[in-house]
């Protein structure tokens, strides 16, 4: 039964860790964003194209920030560890 | 917080919530597109609803000529089906439907489909031989690599949209579940938050998923 608990918290905190992973989408988003802005401000004409393209890489650069939420979410509903 | 409810099971079937909602959602794009598309006029004056469904497909077809290039236009028929369907699939949190998009099972469907058809278009165009060409290059030793990629591909799709959708409705499920007890508050502070998730997020990744799926089957074809 304790075992049972441990592996509990265990799978809480490792969710928790888990999504550390959104650091990383966020600076880049960031990164994205920025040099999306200067390049608007160099080239006012291209705007509509320079958004699908940023939005298109800030998709991209998602991804293994949506990876951590899935372990997380998997951790945390549909755990393996408890069988 | 749970999974898509199971309502019932038909022969083995299990008719859940995901597939419930879709035929709500179907049954609404279906009168919307169907009053869209009624009466349309080559000539004269056209309607306000033939102006709506014209401003659609033109934004989508341009999206598409300069997206994929003037020669793949055949695909935007395709692009706008799979468009629509995200964006009323996504935006239905607002009616009080769950997004049949947070479920696995669709975004993996979806994800499969544009998996085929960059594979199937590729083959098409470019020839068996090339196409299999392009697996070991630049080096022979890295096919085991170049396989992966092509099958990580519509596993990062499936997910994004899957884990953008369903970390909105697990937010809006915790707000709604904390806000029970405050009755003032629990009619203002969902809104915004409505807002972001079955309003913003929604239309972005539907846009994400569709500018994505123009952008491989355009480059399988054009490799």
């Amino acid at each position: 039964m304790e075992g049972l608990f441990i592996i509990k918290a265990a799978s809480a905190i490792g969710a928790g860790l888990a999504m550390i992973a959104g650091i990383g989408p966020g600076i880049g988003q960031g990164f994205a964003g920025g040099k999306a802005a200067e390049a608007v401000g160099r080239q006012p004409e291209a705007q509509g194209d320079i958004i699908k393209t940023m939005l298109i890489g800030a998709a991209v650069a998602e991804t293994c920030g949506i990876f951590g939420l899935i372990v997380a979410l998997i951790l945390l509903f549909a755990n393996p560890l408890l069988g | 917080m749970n999974g898509p409810e199971i309502y019932c099971t038909i022969f083995g079937f299990e008719l859940t919530e995901t597939i419930v909602n879709t035929w709500i959602i179907m049954a609404i794009a279906f009168v919307i597109f169907y009053l869209l598309t009624r009466n349309l006029k080559a000539e004269g004056r056209p309607g306000k609803a033939q102006i709506i469904g014209e401003t659609i497909v033109t934004t989508m077809d341009n999206l598409v000529g300069s997206t994929m290039g003037k020669d793949k236009m055949r695909f935007g028929a395709y692009m706008l089906s799979l468009m629509m369907f995200l964006v009323f699939c996504n935006v239905s949190g607002f009616i009080g439907l769950r997004a049949p998009t947070a479920d696995l099972n669709v975004t993996f469907t979806l994800a499969i489909m544009t998996f085929c058809m960059i594979h199937f278009n590729s083959i098409r165009s470019v020839g068996l031989k090339h196409y299999a060409k392009e697996y070991i290059e630049p080096l022979p030793f890295l096919l085991p690599i170049n396989i992966l990629e092509q099958f990580t591909l519509p596993l990062s799709m499936g997910f994004r949209l899957f884990g953008n959708m369903t970390g909105g409705v697990i937010i809006m499920g915790l707000v709604y579940a904390g806000l029970t007890e405050m009755m003032f508050l629990g009619l203002v502070i969902p809104v915004p938050l409505h807002f972001y998730f079955d309003g913003f997020v929604a239309a972005l990744q539907s846009f994400v998923f569709t500018m994505l799926t123009m952008v491989f089957v355009a480059k399988g074809i054009d490799q």
